[in-house]
C-alpha cells in the first residue's frame, strides 16, 4: 500500500511560517517530502533560517517570501512564484493571522480593520491564488486556520472571533465550489495553543483557560501540524468543507 | 495568438470565435458563467503557460478583450 501520508514532490504554501503553528506546520510537511514556499509578514531573518534549517535537514526545496497577507498582492506573489519555479501547487495553509483583543465599545477601528484585513480577507486571498494554480492540475488541498474562538466566540474577542467565524465561512463556501474540481476546502479550530499569542495572557487569564480544558494540557503547534498534515495528505482525500477542532476537548 | 486563443474559446465555451465572437460575452451566454469564466482562465494559463493578473481576469468580459489581454502574454 502507498504511504498515503506522503507528501513527496507535492508543493505546499504556508503563510506566517515564521513561528508557532506556521514554522511547525512547515516542518511536518517538509519531514514528509513537500517543497515549501514560505510566507511571513515581516519576520524576513527568522523565516530565512528556518526554510534553510528545513532544506538542510530533509532534503526539500524551501523559498521564502515577506509580504503583508493583507494585501492581495502578497498571496499572488506567492502563488506566481509556485508557478514559475514549480508549475504546480498542491497545498495552501491559510495560517497567518492576529490576534488583538479589544472589549465591546472600546475596539478602536484601526484594530477592526487590521483583523479583519489579515484573518479574513487574507485567507480570501489565498484562496483565490490557490485555487487558480490548483485548478489547472483538478487537485489540491486548501487550509484555513480558523480558531475555537470562531466557533464558540469569548468575552474581549468580538473582532478576532467574526474574522475566525469568516474563515469557516469562507472555507464552507469555498469547498462547495471548488469541489467540482476536485480541490478540498478545510478549516483546522485550534483551541489554546502554545505559541507567542497566548504567552501574552495575563496569568490568571492563562490559568483559566487551562482550566477549561479536558485534557488538561496546553496544545502545541504540533498537534495543529499533525491535523494539517492529514488534511494536506491523501489520507483526506474525500474530506471536504469541514472543520477541524484540535482543542483537548476545551470548553469556551 | 489568436487560433490559440480561439482553440480555448471553442474547447471550454463550445463557441468557434472564428464564426461567431460577437455572442462571446460574459454572463450573456448559458455556456459562459462565472465557472466557465474560471475554466476558461486555466484553459488560458495552460495554452500560454502564464499566470494572468487578477484585473486581467475580471476585465476579460467577452473574446476582443480577451485577445488584446493574451496578446500581453503571447
Amino acid at each position: 500500500m502507498p504511504d498515503a501520508v506522503s507528501l513527496a514532490g507535492r508543493l505546499a504554501v504556508v503563510t506566517g511560517a515564521s513561528r508557532g503553528i506556521g514554522a511547525a506546520v512547515a516542518e511536518t510537511y517538509a519531514a514528509h517530502g513537500a517543497n515549501l514556499i514560505l510566507s511571513a509578514m515581516s519576520n524576513t531573518a527568522a523565516v530565512e533560517c528556518l526554510g534553510e534549517e528545513l532544506s538542510g535537514r530533509y532534503g526539500v526545496s524551501v523559498d521564502v517570501a515577506t509580504g503583508d497577507i493583507a494585501h492581495p498582492a502578497t498571496a499572488s506573489a506567492l502563488a506566481k512564484l509556485a508557478f514559475s519555479k514549480y508549475r504546480r501547487l498542491d497545498i495552501w495553509v491559510n495560517n497567518a493571522g492576529v490576534l488583538i483583543d479589544g472589549l465591546i465599545g472600546m475596539i478602536p477601528d484601526a484594530d477592526i480593520d487590521k483583523t479583519l484585513a489579515t484573518n479574513l480577507a487574507g485567507v480570501v486571498h489565498g484562496i483565490q491564488a490557490a485555487a487558480r494554480l490548483m485548478q489547472r492540475a483538478k487537485a489540491g488541498s486548501i487550509i484555513n486556520v480558523a480558531s475555537i474562538i470562531g466557533r464558540f466566540g469569548n468575552v474581549g474577542q468580538v473582532v478576532y472571533g467574526a474574522s475566525k467565524a469568516g474563515v469557516i465561512g469562507a472555507t464552507l463556501s469555498a469547498a462547495k465550489e471548488l469541489a467540482p474540481s476536485n480541490i478540498r476546502v478545510n478549516a483546522i479550530a485550534p483551541g489554546f495553543i502554545d505559541t507567542d499569542m497566548v504567552r501574552k495572557l495575563p496569568a490568571e487569564k492563562y490559568g483559566e483557560r487551562m482550566r477549561s480544558i479536558g485534557m488538561a494540557r496546553i496544545g502545541t503547534p504540533q498537534d495543529i501540524a499533525n491535523a494539517a498534515l492529514f488534511l494536506a495528505s491523501d489520507l483526506s482525500t474525500y474530506v471536504t468543507g469541514q472543520t477541524l477542532g484540535v482543542d483537548g476537548g476545551m470548553v469556551i | 495568438m489568436k487560433d490559440r486563443v480561439n482553440k480555448v474559446f471553442l474547447e471550454v465555451i463550445g463557441i468557434d470565435p472564428a464564426i461567431d465572437s460577437e455572442k462571446l460575452v460574459y454572463s450573456e451566454i448559458p455556456g459562459w458563467d462565472s465557472v466557465a469564466h474560471m475554466a476558461l482562465i486555466a484553459a488560458l494559463e495552460e495554452e500560454f503557460d502564464c499566470m494572468l493578473d487578477m484585473d486581467d481576469i475580471i476585465d476579460m468580459s467577452n473574446y476582443d478583450k480577451a485577445l488584446t489581454i493574451m496578446a500581453k502574454y503571447a
